[in-house]
This record gives structure tokens, sequence and C-alpha cells, in this order.
């Protein structure tokens, strides 16, 4: 048990080492590249006296190592300065958005998780039959699929043509849970699209791994039922290396919401941090980019930690 | 010549659909200027004009042609997805090769500074870096290499490292051979074929990536065609029910999955595997 608690505490350091090194990155990097923020924003044609007094404004007076600390201690703190472009708190805009954004991608997984295990299930069930396959080159098309082509035929035939659910998406904090629900369907539905492909696969792929096992041989010679040797006998075997895949899709999601959130124009960080991109607002993008880093680090943490705590030969030790 | 036809016969319908896809996405875009009717970025017509007469599949928001934009598309998108995927395998492969050849401290150093850039999510990290650098199509290229050659590195240097513990490679060292002759005559030639399949899934991955960047409006700048920004573009065209946005956004898909295809049916052949089926 000493020995899971050290791989565990091992996996924890070195996420919040990694996660130290990208936030340096995202500060520093930006001091390395090629190219002055002030220039950026104000322009070549601005007076040097603008430029000293923005500089003075923004601390890029002070060294880089002094700045970074009292960035990243505000940080810490819940502070990320303010926006260029508004002049606003960035803490105000990014809070109720990345709760947004996280409302998507979590409608996303409670829809996409169950499908793509019970796909995969059932396409491991009938191996090789008509169902297998068409699943197969379905899903191996949609992994193909650029995320706004998926997007806009979803868009096309259940808003324009059928007129099921709104093209646009945008929710705000006094709507109903249910009104919320329905009008991020369309997104949510995207997002299952694209990363149900991804685990439904693997979940196939690691039940038929087991079936060639002896004691699936013995479970079969018992004369059990395919579906009960598959769900009550392969599946929990199975289930660490799902739960890996599980968990690093709905790190995807996260991250992969950025392009769906443009398309429906849903109000959540995604859009928020690509406007910021285009308007240069650099803290906003700092900040965003760190709050992505982290939630992908801290997910493929879990995934990590959780595939050490599913293994049963590290559980029960001999 | 024979050896080909044979070996055209014996693959798969997907695997020649897939085949057929590119040659013909190659062609065009070689002899795009010869096979559309104006220039890339004349205006011809009045905004939105739907399909037809003069306009095969109509104009697009600035009343260019869109059969036109979407041929010289081809030649952009792909043109520069390309281009980024071969600089992604030289800087990847290079380093991949390097890490192994060498071992030891350079190995420790380069593979961690391949597990943090790892560890953003590429179109975050993308997206930074071009906040401070700006969108130009040098920039782009050179950007989205580096990121994705990270993935290359990882490959080169996973199949390298059963390569290099082999004799042939020992007895190149005891002979007194230098590094860049074992990286190069021994160690390469035998890494080939899984580098060549990963070619075909980066090609798509960058090509995806590109698009999606024009799609928000930070990829490749106007008036360069390309079919990620012409989705942007015409995309107010599907609230009334019109399919003109999809054509830019299913060419895209189409290459993909084509190259997928193709790609799926050289690993079987070179790893001699069989299907698990």
């Amino acid at each position: 048990m000493t020995k899971i608690l050290t791989m565990v505490a091992q996996r924890l350091a070195l996420g919040l080492l990694t996660l130290f090194v990208v936030s340096l990155i995202i500060f520093l990097g930006i001091e390395l590249l090629p190219g002055d923020l002030t220039e950026a924003v104000l322009g070549q044609s601005a007076t040097p006296e603008t430029v000293a007094a923005f500089r003075r404004e923004l601390g890029l007076d002070l060294p880089p190592h002094t700045r970074y600390i009292e960035w990243l201690g505000g940080v810490l703190q819940g502070d990320f300065g303010k926006s260029l472009a508004n002049e606003r708190e960035i803490s105000e805009l990014i809070g109720v958005r990345f709760a947004n954004t996280l409302f998507l991608a979590a409608i996303a997984a409670v829809i996409s998780v169950p499908l793509a295990v019970t796909l995969g299930v059932l396409a491991a069930l009938y191996r090789n039959s008509f169902f297998d396959r068409s699943i197969n080159v379905v899903t191996l098309s949609s992994i193909s699929f650029p995320e706004f082509f998926v997007a806009y035929i979803l868009i096309l035939f259940l808003a324009v043509n059928a007129n099921i659910f709104p093209s646009i998406s945008n929710v705000s904090a006094d709507l109903a849970l249910w009104e919320r629900v329905y009008r991020v369907m369309l997104p949510a539905l995207t997002l299952t699209l694209v990363v149900v492909a991804h685990m439904m696969r693997m979940t196939r792929a690691s039940i038929i791994n087991l079936l060639a096992s002896p004691y699936i041989e013995m479970a079969n010679l018992k004369g059990l039922s395919r579906s009960r040797i598959i769900v009550h006998h392969a599946l929990p075997n199975a289930l660490a290396p799902i739960i890996n895949v599980i968990v690093i899709n709905l790190a995807y999601l996260v991250v992969g919401v950025v392009i769906v959130e443009v398309v429906f124009v849903y109000p959540g960080l995604g859009q928020l941090f690509v406007d910021s991109v285009i308007k240069r607002d650099v803290p906003v993008v700092q900040a965003s980019c760190l709050i992505f880093a982290a939630t992908y680090i801290l997910l493929n943490l879990t995934a990590d930690v959780l595939s050490i705590l599913s293994n049963p030969r590290l559980l029960h030790p001999k | 010549m024979k050896q080909l036809i044979k070996l055209l016969k014996s693959a798969p319908p997907t695997a020649i659909f897939g085949l057929l896809v590119i040659v013909v996405y190659v062609f065009v875009a070689f002899f795009a200027p010869v096979l559309t009717p104006y220039g890339e970025s004349e205006i011809v017509g009045s905004e939105f004009e739907p399909w037809g007469e003069g306009f095969v599949l109509g104009t697009d928001n600035l009343g260019r042609d869109m059969l036109t934009r979407l041929v010289y598309g081809a030649r952009n998108t792909i043109g520069i997805a390309f281009a980024t995927t071969c600089l992604a395998f030289l800087i990847g492969g290079f380093f991949g090769l390097l890490a192994t050849t060498l071992g030891g401290w350079v190995d420790q150093v380069l593979g961690r500074i391949v597990d943090v850039l790892m560890a953003i999510p590429t179109l975050i990290f993308a997206l930074l870096i071009l906040t401070i650098l700006g969108t130009s199509i040098p920039v782009l290229i050179v950007v989205i290499a580096i990121l994705d050659s990270t993935r290359v590195f990882r490959l080169a240097r996973a199949v390298s490292m059963n390569i290099v513990v082999l004799d042939f490679v020992e007895a190149a060292r005891l002979r007194g051979e230098g590094i860049w002759w074992v990286i190069g005559r021994e160690v390469l030639p035998n890494s080939m074929p899984p580098l060549v399949a990963e070619f075909g899934l980066r090609f798509c991955f960058v090509f995806l990536f590109i698009s999606a960047l024009s799609f928000l409006g930070l990829g490749l700048q106007p008036p360069t065609a390309d079919w990620g920004s012409m989705v942007r573009d015409n995309a107010t065209l599907i609230t009334y029910g019109d399919i003109t946005p999809l054509l830019p956004a299913g060419a895209i898909a189409l290459l993909t999955v084509g190259v997928n295809f193709v790609v799926d049916w050289f690993l079987h052949k070179t790893s001699g595997l069989r299907d698990e089926h």
C-alpha cells in the first residue's frame, strides 16, 4: 500500500512541477519572443512618451522575475490583473465564462461517456457483424472531420431543416437548468460526436484483448451467454484502460470547446480566448491560457492516478 | 510499373478511394490557374449569388467566385500543411534520432523539453504564440511545425531506440564512423516505415489544425483563399439552408479521410500484421 501511495505522490509532485514550468512558459515566453507588447498594442507610430507611460502602467519597466512573482502571487489569489481592451478585472470576465465552458463540457461528457461505453461493448459483443463494421467506418470518419464541419452539419439538419434546437446557444445566468441544457444541446452533440469515436474504439479494443484469456474461455466452457461473459467477466477487467481513455478525452473536451464555442457563439472561456488573441489582449490571453493548460494537466494527471489506482497488481501486492 | 499495378490491385477499396482522392486534390492544386474561370481574389459579381449561370457554385460574401476560391484553397491549404509537416519531420526526426544515438544527458534534456511542450494543449499554445508574433504564413508554418515536431520526436525516438542497440550500429561505431554517418546510414533507413505512416497522420493533423486556426480567423489571412476561412466567411448562409459553406469544410474532411484510409493500408502492408478480426 505504501508503494502505491508513493507512486501517486510522485505523479502529483510531477504534475505540480509541470504546472509551474507551464506558468513560467506562459509568462516568460512572451518576453523571450521577438516583438514587444507595447509595440503590438500601441502600434509603431506611438510617441516615446506614450510608450514609457504604458510600460510604467503595466509594470513592464520592472525586471521579469519580479513581475513573474507578482503575477503568480496574484493568480494564486484569483487576481489575474486587468484586461488591456476594456480595463475590466480579468477574474470577473473569466469567472462566469469558465463556469459556462465547464457546463458545456459536462453536458457533452454526460452524453458521450455512457454512449461510447455502450457502443464499445455492443461492438465487441457483435464482433465482425454488419453493426460492428459500420460503426467502425463511421467512427473512423468522424475522427477525421474538422469540428466545425460536424457543427455546421448539425446546424443544417437539426436547427435549420428540422428546427428542433436553436443554432445559437446564448445562455445567461438567470436561465432555468432545463432551458440551459436545451440551448447547449447542439454544441454538446458536436463535442460528443468528436470524442465518442476514440472512447468507443478503445472500449472495444480493450474488451477484445481480454477475450483470448483463459478465464474467459473457462466462462465460455461453463456455457455462459456471450453478453454475460462480456458484461460481467471482461468489462470489469477492461475498466482501467477505459477509464484512462475517458479522462484523456475529457481533457480534450475542455480544449476542444474553443472552436465549438465560436461556431455556436457560446459565451464561454474559449470564445473570450479567441477574441483576446485577435485583439492581442495579452493579460487575458495569459490568464485563459493558464486556466486551459491547468485543466488539461489536472485531468491528465487524474487519468494517470486513476490508472495506478485501478491496477489490481498494484492494489493487491503479493 | 508492373509491380505498381499489382500492388494497386491488391489494395482494398478504401485505399483505392483514398489514393484517388489524393491524386485529384494534388492535380487540382497544381493546375489551379488553368482550372478556374476567374482570379483568386477577383470580385466578379454581387454578394452571395446563388448557384447557376456564370458562377457554378455561386459567389461568396464579397462577390468572389466560390468555385475559383475552392480550387485555389486546395493549393494554399494543402501546400502550407505539406510544408509544415515536412518541417515538423525534419525537426522532430532529427532530434529524435540524435537523442537515441547520443543518449545520456542529451536524451534527457530533449525528452524533458518535449514533455513540457506536450503538457500544454497544442491549440492553446499556438494561440498564445500567435498573439505575440502575429499571423503571417512563415510564422504559422514555423510555430505549428515546432509544436507538431514533439509528436514526431517521440515516435522517432521510440522507433530508433530499438535500432541503436543492434549489432550493425555497434559495428559502425566500432569502425569509427561519425555520429552523422551512423544516424544517416544506419539508423534512419531502418526507422523509415513507421515514420512514413506517421507522416500521413501528422499531415492530417496539421491540415485540420491550420483549417481550425483559419476558421478562428487566426490562420491564413485574406485575401488568400483558404478552406477554413471560407467556412467562416460564408457561415451565415447555413441559416438559410444553403449548403455552400459546407463545401470547403467537406473538402477538408474528404482529404483527411482519404489520407487516413491510405495510411491504414500502408500500416497493414509494412507491419505484415493481419487484421485483428
